[in-house]
């Protein structure tokens, strides 16, 4: 096979994405400080820091406590506030990134999440909305959302009415059953379905006796989590058919076709950023060798071809 | 900030508890700036500020914390460690022609290629080494060449008997700016004596370049995080 009939291309929304990795909220910031280290118009789309109705500063320090194969974070949502991110950080972005962005959108109440995901009805370089339900990481916050289908359903349901994007839903993976999760999003209108958030974790600190977090707990991420991921992608893979939007440990090209062959459309990476704000745009260059050496054409191909 | 493959050109223990590491093929740093290593086995990068760089040439002092600086001790000359270099915002380098640096425990390291770079500018430099003990005091002669030092210890086993702020009101009358590094407590105390200084931070850190907010502090001009805008903040900017 030939390297050039190689295709990274794929669909998402009817708009076209040149390849499908997308760095995941929260890893990236607003993105325009990692054009300072190699040109971001190679990746597929950008999910934004999340992003609430006021500016938050969210918890004290410390926020972060590394794992044996990740971190756990409980930043708690930081952000400038949607009318900011509007109006100063989409524009900033626009300077060094022509494509379309996903604006991610964190909350504390039915109203919050509606009028901060309906605030990018008219903003011309967001492709769609991402839908925290499910950061761990905010006192009575998005898990409340994220963990009865129920109360999920009636949210998607509200913000729906009055978001014109396409509106993803993040789930958490801190739940019974993630399926009912995500047919409950769908069937309440979502378009498609990211997954998977944080998981619950904590770390101690031997001398201090107490937590290293300030708030005790927080969202474990990294490379130990991608197994558990790879089996709740293709879990909802077989409960919906809107498409999926894989993430969770995700540091490789490998990764990536594992992701998508459990059910992913498209990937987001996001604790790699982290440790290498380079591993996008590695994971970019290597995938047409690796799909090569797995004889993959194209992408599209092998979305959840592991299901059994 | 570059990621770049540096060498270890020397580990070698000053203390019971602190290690000085050399490295080499490191892009340009300031004074006050910072470098992150890839220790391996470790998920995240390290967070050490520069204590001395000349021509590529690198060095980090660091203390025995916890088990990822434990592993750091038994790294061996050669080794090749995967770094980020370049990273913050040092010191201000000019305005101050009457500087004092003020270093606590661990927190001397990044003072020392700071005094260095001030007394080639022939600044008039004092240098205030803080600690609990005299063990604590390192690289004191090496931060001699550079200025008048003065010491203070908790314990009075070198110098004057107290902490950093009781030993810096004297030394405040004969300067016009100050520099400091160490502990929060010690940091917090000058800043609220002193405002006409400048203070190197030290959060846990989950990127190290401005990506994850993992490390953002309060200030008067809002959030701000210590390992993009600083580590290095005015000392009235800080909300302790």
């Amino acid at each position: 096979m030939e390297t050039e009939k190689i295709s990274l291309g794929t669909q998402l929304f009817g708009y076209q994405l040149d390849n499908p990795i997308i760095p995941a909220s929260g890893t990236f910031g607003f993105g325009y400080e990692f054009a300072d280290y190699y040109d971001i118009n190679i990746l597929g789309s950008i999910s934004l820091k999340g992003t609430t109705k006021e500016a938050r500063y969210g918890n004290p320090l410390p926020r972060i406590a590394e794992c044996p194969s990740g971190m756990i974070n409980a930043i708690g949502l930081q952000n400038p506030g949607v009318e900011k991110v509007r109006t100063e950080e989409l524009s900033k972005l626009k300077r060094y990134y022509s494509k379309k962005v996903i604006a991610n959108v964190g909350g504390h109440s039915f109203e919050e999440y509606v009028y901060v995901s309906s605030a990018f009805n008219d903003s011309e370089s967001v492709l769609a909305v991402e839908l925290n339900v499910s950061c761990p990481n905010v006192k009575g916050g998005g898990l409340v959302f994220g963990n009865d289908p129920e109360v999920l359903g009636r949210l998607v349901k509200e913000v729906k009415k009055s978001c014109t994007k396409p509106l993803i839903v993040k789930l958490s993976p801190n739940v019974k059953d993630i399926s009912e999760m995500a047919i409950s999003a769908e069937s309440n209108g979502a378009d498609a379905i990211s997954a998977i958030n944080t998981l619950l974790g904590m770390r101690i600190d031997l001398k201090t006796r107490k937590p290293v977090i300030s708030v005790g707990k927080g969202g474990y991420s990294g490379k130990g989590v991608f197994p558990v991921a790879v089996k709740m992608v293709n879990d909802i893979f077989k409960a919906v058919s809107i498409p999926i939007i894989g993430m969770g440990g995700i540091s490789s090209s490998y990764d990536v076709i594992e992701m998508m062959m459990a059910g992913a459309r498209c990937v987001m990476v996001g604790t790699a950023n982290l440790i290498d704000p380079y591993a996008c745009k590695e994971i970019i260059e290597e995938l047409p060798i690796t799909m090569k050496k797995l004889g993959i054409c194209n992408l599209s191909e092998i979305v959840g071809c592991a299901s059994i | 900030m570059k990621k770049e493959v540096l060498k270890v050109l020397s580990n070698e223990k000053l203390t019971e508890t602190i290690f000085e590491m050399r490295l080499s093929g490191s892009s340009p740093m300031l004074p006050g700036q910072f470098v992150e290593l890839l220790i391996p086995g470790f998920s995240l990068r390290r967070p050490f500020s520069v204590a001395e760089y000349d021509k590529g040439i690198l060095t980090i002092i660091y203390k025995v914390m916890g088990r990822g600086t434990e592993e750091m001790t038994t790294i061996k000359k050669n080794t090749k460690i995967d770094t980020l270099t370049g990273l913050g915002r040092g010191f201000s380098l000019s305005g101050s022609e009457h500087p004092l640096l003020i270093g606590g425990g661990i927190g001397i390291a990044p003072l020392i290629y700071l005094a260095r770079v001030l007394y080639e500018r022939e600044k008039s430099v004092k240098i205030l080494l803080c600690g609990r003990c005299n063990n604590d005091l390192i690289k004191q002669e090496e931060i001699g060449k550079y200025g008048e030092v003065f010491f203070a210890t908790d314990d009075g086993s070198c110098g004057f008997k107290g902490n950093a702020l009781e030993a810096a009101q004297s030394l405040f009358k004969q300067t016009d700016h100050y520099y400091a590094c160490g502990p929060m407590p010690m940091l917090k105390a000058l800043a609220t004596n002193n405002k006409k200084g400048e203070l190197s931070l030290e959060a846990h850190m989950g990127c190290g370049f401005g990506a994850c907010m993992g490390c953002s502090i309060q200030t008067t001009d809002g959030p701000k995080r210590v390992c993009k805008e600083g580590p290095v903040f005015q000392a009235g900017e800080v909300i302790f």
